[in-house]
């Protein structure tokens, strides 16, 4: 589904990942794990094309795409969706809006007709048990006023209403209180089908007591060092990231 | 990402003025300048009573003596008034009886322009009054109105049918001395729409004036007067078109309202004359005076405007609250493009005991535009526990455009409470990275928040045009980003 090959990029002019390589299949979940500063953020970036970051070297192939050469908008009705590390408010703009907006481009990409209004609605409410959420967020402006945690649920609402193929989740646990965690993590778990995919970014293990990874990689220095099963997770854990460090100097 | 954006920007260019085109259709004008025998031919033409003449003649030798006012934040270029056709109308049978007798060309021009002379055609339940050029073309639901004593009419027919009710409040709201181009306009004016509403009477349906320039060099000078007797309520709206040229056309006028005791008058404005090509070539120089006078206790005057269109707008539609109790308000949405330039705003003028005013002003530019609030808020001695509420938004798009705001705050009475917030924003990347995210793109994206920044406004106006509002927003910042 998705292959990353030697992948170099910069920001600024500076060199933050140093040559990535990485597979993901249907059905998997990776975990990308990593100390501050080891590039996790703009992997992600990168895979749903801001401009910000350039990229100088390698390539990316999506379901047989070049997908480097696709504009952030076709990244997502191709299918990627990035749950924000730090989402973005949009005053003035309801939930509804910007989600009924949303559904109905992806909806246009496979041929389907709009939404009606009630459909819509029926339709977020669904999405909105399935991932428990509170029906007084979505009859907000985007984001705005929204607490840390509120935010990441709307990021998993917004993954439940687009259904993705390949979801990255930025670092979707931190600013978490345990429930919160646990909310988060059950979405993640019911969305996941045999045919999608998903890159979970975490500085902790935390998380992946409740979100089960396929595999686990350690990002240092804007390179995979370590790849491995879930234990990789827990050993990093017990150990701390000096341990990798470590072993690599 | 620089690149991107000047390539985005330059798309905003090609955003389609769509009712840029022009009918060819028989037109009676006079000859280019002005001076006094101009004025009494336009006189002469209207058959009107002499008090007109004089009022118009007064007017123009006070313009004479004055000069153009250039406070405003905008540039203007030179006006040669001698090099303007003052009076320019559609040839057709001057008395229609049915609108059968409507030239068919003039039909299918407002017909275009989504405006449908045709009563069984009309949906909306809106009457129209249709002025092009320096005449009213034709005003729809005339008989339905009359039943109830309302009198919605073209200007020129209310001086003739009703002199005495134009004698009793033409220039009580804006005198012919309060401005140049209230002078010039009270000099020259063709026609334009006359509403009275009987005391106690609630107009059931929305009145609407559009008015549509057409013919070239020609300026367009029309005066609207709207009188709301005691406890009477109508809803009112404009709207107004021109043909795409390369020269600039001028357009000046005049807007008097006066409500009584327990009165209520909405005024919504959607303009969109043409604003000019993207090199700031042609567009319309849009001079207008609009004031209202809340004359009797407990009245209310609501000033809704959503500016899209015009090469330059100098605009700033008021209310002096003179009745105790009453209440002025101004919800306006200014958008600037290209070479746009706009100052607008309001003044709200506290007169009576207890009068509250509500100020609510978004402006949004794009291109190299300059969009400047100015907004004047006095509250005169005898204004005691007088109100105001203002608040000012500024949304930038792109760094090449201009946002500017002058309040003016008066205060002579010390209980006066008076609040002024105002905030400059820019659309940023990181919203439109969100949006382009979940798959929206950068122009939808846009739209989105625009007219989320701008609903405030929307609401405020009659729930058809609010929905053409929101396009027309869309229309005139097709492509730009910030």
């Amino acid at each position: 589904m998705l292959s990353i090959k030697n992948l170099f990029a910069t920001i600024d002019g500076k060199e933050i990942l140093k040559g990535i390589d990485l597979k993901v299949q249907p059905g998997e979940v990776h975990a990308i794990m990593g100390p501050n500063g080891s590039g996790k953020s703009t992997l992600a970036s990168v895979l749903v094309g801001r401009d910000l970051v350039k990229v100088t070297k390698g390539e990316v192939t999506y379901k047989g795409v070049d997908l480097l050469k696709l504009s952030p908008e076709e990244r997502s009705l191709a299918g990627i969706f990035l749950g924000f590390q730090y989402p973005i408010e949009i005053p003035g703009v309801s939930m509804v809006n910007f989600m009924k907006t949303a559904v109905n481009e992806h909806r246009k990409t496979k041929g389907l007709d709009p939404l009606s209004a009630g459909d819509f609605l029926k339709m977020m409410r669904e999405r909105k048990n399935l991932v428990e959420i509170d029906s007084a967020l979505t009859n907000r402006s985007v984001n705005e006023g929204f607490s840390g945690g509120e935010k990441k649920k709307n990021e998993i609402f917004q993954m439940a209403m687009l259904e993705p193929e390949l979801s990255i989740l930025d670092e979707t646990d931190s600013g978490l209180d345990i429930d919160a965690l646990k909310i988060v993590a059950n979405g993640v778990n019911r969305l996941k089908t045999s045919k999608n995919a998903t890159i979970v970014i975490t500085h902790y293990q935390r998380l992946l007591d409740y979100i089960i990874p396929d595999k686990v990689h350690v990002l240092y220095n804007g390179k995979i060092v370590k790849s491995g099963g879930k234990e990789l997770a827990l050993e990093l854990e017990e150990k701390g990231y000096e341990w990798i460090k470590k072993e690599i100097n | 990402m620089e690149k991107d954006q000047e390539k985005i920007l330059n798309e905003v260019t090609q955003g389609d003025y769509k009712y840029g085109f022009y009918t060819d259709i028989e037109t009676e004008a006079i000859p280019k300048g002005l001076n006094e025998d101009v004025i009494r031919t336009i006189s002469k033409k209207k058959n009107e009573p002499d008090f007109l003449l004089d009022f118009r003649l007064k007017a123009y030798n006070h313009w004479k003596k004055m000069r153009m006012p250039e406070w405003a934040h905008l540039k203007i270029p030179k006006i040669d008034y001698q090099d303007i056709i003052y009076y320019a109308a559609p040839k057709q049978n001057p008395k229609l009886k049915s609108l059968d007798e409507v030239d068919p060309e003039l039909k299918k021009t407002f017909d275009k322009l989504g405006i449908p002379l045709d009563e069984q055609k009309i949906l909306t339940g809106v009457a129209v009054d249709a002025v092009m050029d320096s005449v009213s073309v034709k005003t729809t639901f005339k008989e339905a109105l009359a039943e109830l004593g309302i009198i919605f009419c073209s200007f020129s027919e209310a001086v003739q049918k009703h002199p005495d009710l134009i004698k009793k409040y033409m220039g009580t709201v804006v005198p012919y001395s309060d401005n140049y181009f209230a002078a010039l306009n009270s000099a020259v004016f063709s026609d334009g729409s006359f509403c009275y509403i009987p005391k106690g009477i609630r107009c059931p349906m929305e009145l609407s004036t559009y008015f549509r320039i057409n013919a070239a060099n020609t300026g367009q000078f029309e005066r609207t007067l709207i009188v709301a007797e005691e406890g009477s309520y109508v809803s009112y709206l404009e709207g107004c078109t021109a043909p795409q040229r390369d020269e600039n056309q001028l357009h000046a006028a005049i807007v008097e309202i006066i409500a009584e005791a327990n009165a209520e008058v909405k005024y919504s404005t959607v303009q969109n004359w043409y604003p000019g090509d993207k090199d700031g070539k042609g567009g319309i120089f849009n001079f207008v005076t609009k004031r209202g006078i809340c004359k009797g206790d407990y009245s209310k005057i609501s000033w809704t405007q959503v500016e899209t269109g015009s090469a330059i707008t100098w605009k700033y539609p008021g209310c002096i609250l003179k009745g105790n109790n009453s209440v002025g308000e101004f919800y306006s949405v200014a958008v600037t493009n290209n070479f746009q330039q706009a100052d607008t705003g309001t003044k709200m003028i506290h007169i009576g005991r207890n009068t509250k005013s509500t100020v609510v002003s978004k402006g949004i530019s794009a291109g190299r535009s300059n969009n400047s609030y100015r907004g004047l808020v006095k509250i005169m001695k005898n204004a005691k526990n007088a109100r105001n509420f203002s608040q000012c938004d500024s949304l930038l798009l792109g760094d090449k455009c201009g946002a500017h705001t002058f309040p003016y705050i008066e205060v002579v009475n010390p209980d006066a409470i008076i609040e002024h917030e105002a905030t400059t924003s820019k659309i940023g990347e990181d919203q439109i990275f969100y949006c382009n995210q979940r798959g929206i793109s950068t122009e939808d994206a846009i739209g989105l928040i625009v007219n989320g920044y701008a609903k405030e406004v929307f609401n405020k106006l009659p729930m058809e045009f609010a929905v053409e509002a929101q396009k027309l927003l869309q229309i005139t910042l097709e492509g730009s980003v910030g």
